[in-house]
């Protein structure tokens, strides 16, 4: 073969040829699941400085590294104490199945963290999974009940989303099963819209009024988060704070969705790791950092993601994707369903199909069989375990008895593009581009 | 009567008193709010078959979330009155502002006066009976249940509405996507003089016109382009 | 992101009291905004045609020294008074001849409002320390026009806060957020002349009121082609020398209420901020229509 006749060009690689050849032939944009498919920088750029001479370590399983974090220490009157600073996500049940949200809350609930609602609402058998639990305040309001509210050990007021911040959410129509349809007050089997803005509120002069009216309903005893895509961060970071949000919760461009347009997951939004340094640059211009707590989300993987998002001054994590791929979420099992999707375990993203191969973003009860949830909690657990092991190695090694003293000055980058972003210099050097 | 005064109480401390007493062993159930002057969240969360007076106007969202209890404003109500309220009553004896009942998922709520933009935005079975005119772009998303305008209605009337009834005695601005006038039969004659009685609005429900899906819009499809 | 407050006097009776009425109704939208605040009030004092008010960083400026040599180089008598970090120049010469002085001789000194009735002052603080600082309570006047800011995307600045002085007796005060208004600053820049102190949407939006009336534009009429050529949410109230006009985009987002007796008629983001006017239980209260130009006034 002459190599030169086979080239494919940079510019249409075939995923790109099949795109719009998909587009002629439907008229419609593309609506998948899961997050952003293209490269961005992460942590992955980053490295610690570990102690030697200058610093000194701590001794790995010996020496004490505390990981506990309390969330809504600003207004509330039972802020929420986590014993790791990695929370489990919003996430419908919907978008999920049943047996997802219990192993999500029994995996999450043995490691003292709390998971978080979607859309649509509370189910009980989530509420009795999860002994901490977040509430969220999304634009729909489907299934929105003030006993759900009073309910929840907190409320998040969503007003976007990593994955598609401006958007709103999409199920579509084979995922609305009676009891969907039901929780959403919706007929079944349509395409369902969520709204992109909050009904009763826009801005944050009205968010500040949301915030007291959720407050009155709940006694002041629930912290109050906002959640908000990662774009303007330290614009939307001020304004929350303003509103009187007792955390925030950024959400990064990789986060995913259960189904929205392509060009939203893949065209909107910043990466986590300019957000996280932007979010904090913001509290601490307002003297609110770690007064008001952040919480980082989108791609979130390992345990060195959350160290270094909490190097960058996070207080704690979220992850959504990854706590759905330690249910087996791309696993190469039941790999004749896969291609029956038209992909391949490491490839799927058709949680918005509603036909999940293993069983946790669908409604089907023979594929919700696939799902195990004792044993999904236990891989939760251990997949969070498993996190905050290596966080902690990763702060004993620079010399912290709590996960929470990493600091941005025991990191350096590998790549311009990450020390820009995250405002530590690149290795071996004192050079931040972009800010000396 | 149990008098709560705003001029020299917080609202926290109004609204923790009948989050308390509905939990505790006070008999008396009726309760009146004095000078509210504008100020928001108030008579918010109730969840006991309170009958709560408002004497005076209120700020936004005014009896939100409300189960069982009934509210009276006696006054005009702002930004979001009785939003997404589950069950009982409220009532504004004035006009109400935008998103009144927004997501209200039961109950009723009536407003004597105008509301104003959105009212009944993503209702979703509540029922709403408004006794003048009602703002742009009301019943936007309404899911479920009923709005019934005894005046007119503004632009974008029922835009992208799914399965929520609507009924307006006088003139429609214009109506949004895929919401169409349906056939008033006799059965929708009964329904809206049900509510009117509920609501205590005197009119006559033969004069009302009907309004509801096309349910065009229910799929993504490239006939819909147009709407997108 | 803001509150707004406009309030106009129909009974002349009440005029000594504008002050008094108007301050409690900008001390009710702190919490929309507590970065900065922003008044602009309207009298006729008559003795000159001609007034600015001016601003200097330097609480210790000389503004009579100043008074004395622009009155020399235009040969007309021109008076200041100090008000806080503000000052009152009052003049029978051109407010333009008066601007283009200052710019010349005086850079730095910011010139707040141009008109010969209108008075701008704004402060970084909160509203009633703001209102305390220039006396605005014990002021007379026709009406006056308030802002209180949450700023949301440019830095709080005595130059960001609102009323934005858009033309002789003309200014804006916005609540919402412009969409479109960095692309729409370079063309006022380049195609109309405009300079800008500042990245605030709302300026943007005062500038290009100031250019739509320079071109012939009745002040309903520059409204409306704004409708068309500003994107985004907005509530705007614009004081003219008469009384004030208001508009909402039109989506109509940015709450916005209005009430009216026989003896004023006023303006506000929240009902809270008209609770304590006189005779507001028998008012008419209403909320202006998305798109749609209303006006008050004696014109």
């Amino acid at each position: 073969m002459d190599e030169r006749k086979v080239r494919e060009s940079a510019t249409f690689p075939p995923h790109v040829i099949a795109e719009i050849q998909r587009a002629a032939s439907e008229g419609l944009y593309y609506i998948r699941g899961s997050g952003a498919k293209r490269a961005v920088p992460t942590f992955d750029d980053l490295v610690f400085l570990g102690a030697s001479i200058s610093r000194y370590p701590l001794e790995g399983y010996r020496e004490k590294c505390d990981t506990n974090v309390t969330i809504g220490t600003r207004y509330a009157k039972k802020p929420i104490e986590l014993k790791i600073p990695i929370t489990i996500a919003g996430m419908s049940f919907g978008a999920l199945g049943a047996n997802a949200k219990q192993a999500l809350g029994h995996g999450a609930s043995a490691m003292g963290t709390s998971t978080t609602t979607g859309d649509g609402g509370m189910t009980e058998e989530e509420r009795e999974a999860s002994s901490l639990l977040v509430y969220q305040y999304l634009p729909s309001r489907y299934g929105m009940e003030p006993d759900q509210l009073r309910k929840a050990d907190a409320i998040e007021v969503v007003a976007g989303q990593g994955a598609k911040p401006g958007g709103g959410g999409m199920l579509l129509g084979q995922k609305i099963t009676d009891r969907v349809a039901q929780m959403r007050t919706l007929p079944k089997g349509i395409d369902q819209r969520s709204a992109c803005r909050h009904p009763d509120w826009t801005g944050p002069d009205d968010l500040e009024i949301k915030i007291q009216e959720l407050r009155e309903i709940t006694d002041w005893e629930k912290p109050i988060y906002v959640k908000v895509g990662a774009t303007r961060t330290k614009f939307d970071t001020m304004l929350a704070v303003k509103a009187g949000a007792d955390a925030i919760v950024i959400d990064g461009m990789q986060g995913g969705t259960a189904a929205t347009q392509t060009c939203f997951i893949e065209d909107v939004g910043i990466p986590t790791l300019p957000a996280v340094r932007q979010a904090v640059e913001a509290l601490k211009e307002l003297d609110m950092h770690r007064e008001v707590q952040l919480i980082v989300s989108g791609g979130i993987r390992t345990g060195g993601d959350v160290a270094k998002a909490l190097a960058l001054g996070a207080d704690a994590v979220s992850i959504g994707m990854a706590s759905l791929m330690a249910l087996n979420c791309n696993a190469p099992i039941y790999e004749e369903d896969y291609h029956a999707l038209g992909t391949r375990p490491g490839s799927c993203h058709h949680c918005h199909t509603g036909k999940c191969p293993v069983g946790i973003t669908t409604q089907d009860p023979e594929l919700e069989k696939r799902l195990d949830p004792e044993l999904g909690a236990q891989r939760v657990r251990n997949y969070l375990a498993t996190l905050t092991l290596e966080c902690q190695t990763l702060a004993r090694a620079c010399g912290k008895s709590h996960v929470h003293n990493l600091e941005p000055e025991d990191m350096v980058a590998l790549t311009m593009e990450a020390a820009a972003m995250a405002r530590v210099p690149l290795a071996g050097t004192d050079w931040i581009p972009g800010w000396s | 009567m149990n008098t709560l005064d705003l001029e020299r109480m917080a609202v926290r401390d109004v609204n923790q008193r009948l989050h308390d007493d509905a939990a505790g062993t006070n008999t008396d159930q009726q309760y009146e709010i004095l000078n509210p002057m504008g100020r928001h969240a108030i008579a918010v969360g109730l969840n006991h078959p309170f009958d709560v007076t408002v004497r005076g106007h209120a700020g936004y969202y005014c009896g939100s979330m409300n189960k069982e209890a009934t509210v009276t404003i006696e006054g005009n109500a702002g930004v979001g009155v009785a939003e997404n309220i589950m069950s009982g009553t409220v009532h504004v004896t004035g006009y109400a502002s935008q998103s009144a009942a927004a997501t209200g998922h039961g109950g009723l709520v009536v407003i004597d006066g105008d509301a104003s933009a959105r009212c009944g935005i993503s209702m979703k079975g509540v029922d709403i009976v408004v006794g003048g005119s009602v703002g742009h772009m009301s019943a936007f998303m309404a899911q479920s249940g009923n709005l019934v305008v005894c005046g007119d209605a503004g632009e974008s009337f029922g835009d992208s509405i799914y399965e929520a009834q609507l009924f307006v005695r006088g003139s429609v601005e214009s109506l949004g996507a895929d919401c169409v006038e349906k056939e008033m039969r006799p059965e929708h004659v009964e329904r809206v003089r049900g509510l009117l009685e509920r609501a205590g609005i005197d009119a006559d429900p033969a004069a009302f016109r009907r309004y509801g899906s096309a349910r065009q819009l229910y799929n993504f499809k490239i006939g819909n382009i147009g709407y997108y | 992101m803001c509150g707004i407050v406009g309030l106009y006097l129909k009974n002349p009776e009440l005029e000594p009291r504008l002050g008094e009425l108007f301050c409690p109704m900008l001390a009710e939208m702190t919490e929309r905004g507590p970065d900065s605040a922003g008044i602009a009030i309207y009298r006729d004092d008559g003795q000159y045609t001609s007034k600015m008010t001016v601003y200097s960083s330097d609480p210790d400026f000389d503004w009579d020294g100043l008074a004395a040599e622009v009155g020399r180089d235009l040969g007309t008598p021109v008076t200041a008074d100090r008000v806080s970090t503000h000052a009152i120049l009052r003049s029978d010469a051109s407010t333009r001849d008066l601007r283009a002085w200052l710019q010349d001789h005086y850079p730095n000194i910011r010139a707040m409002s141009a008109g010969g009735a209108l008075e701008i002052y704004k402060e970084v603080g909160l509203p009633v320390d703001v209102m305390e600082q220039f006396g605005i309570g014990a002021m007379n006047g026709t009406h006056a026009i308030g802002h209180t800011r949450m700023a949301t995307e440019s830095a709080v600045t005595t130059e960001g806060a609102h009323p934005f002085n858009t033309g002789d007796d003309l200014c804006l005060v916005h609540n919402g957020s412009l969409s479109n208004h960095h692309r729409l600053r370079e063309w006022l820049r380049r195609h109309a002349g405009m300079t800008f102190q500042t990245e605030n949407d709302s300026e943007v939006a005062a500038a290009y009121l100031t250019w739509r009336l320079r071109e012939g534009d009745s002040l309903s009429q520059a409204l409306e082609a704004g409708l068309k050529d500003l994107d985004g949410f907005y509530t705007f109230a614009v004081g003219t020398r008469e009384g004030f006009s208001v508009v909402r985009d039109p989506i109509a987002c940015k709450h916005a209420i209005m009430a009216e007796t026989d003896d004023w008629v006023a303006i506000a983001t929240e009902y809270r901020a008209l609770a304590r006017l006189p005779g507001v239980d028998a008012a008419r209260v209403w909320e202006p229509k998305p798109a749609t130009v209303y006006s008050w006034g004696r014109a």
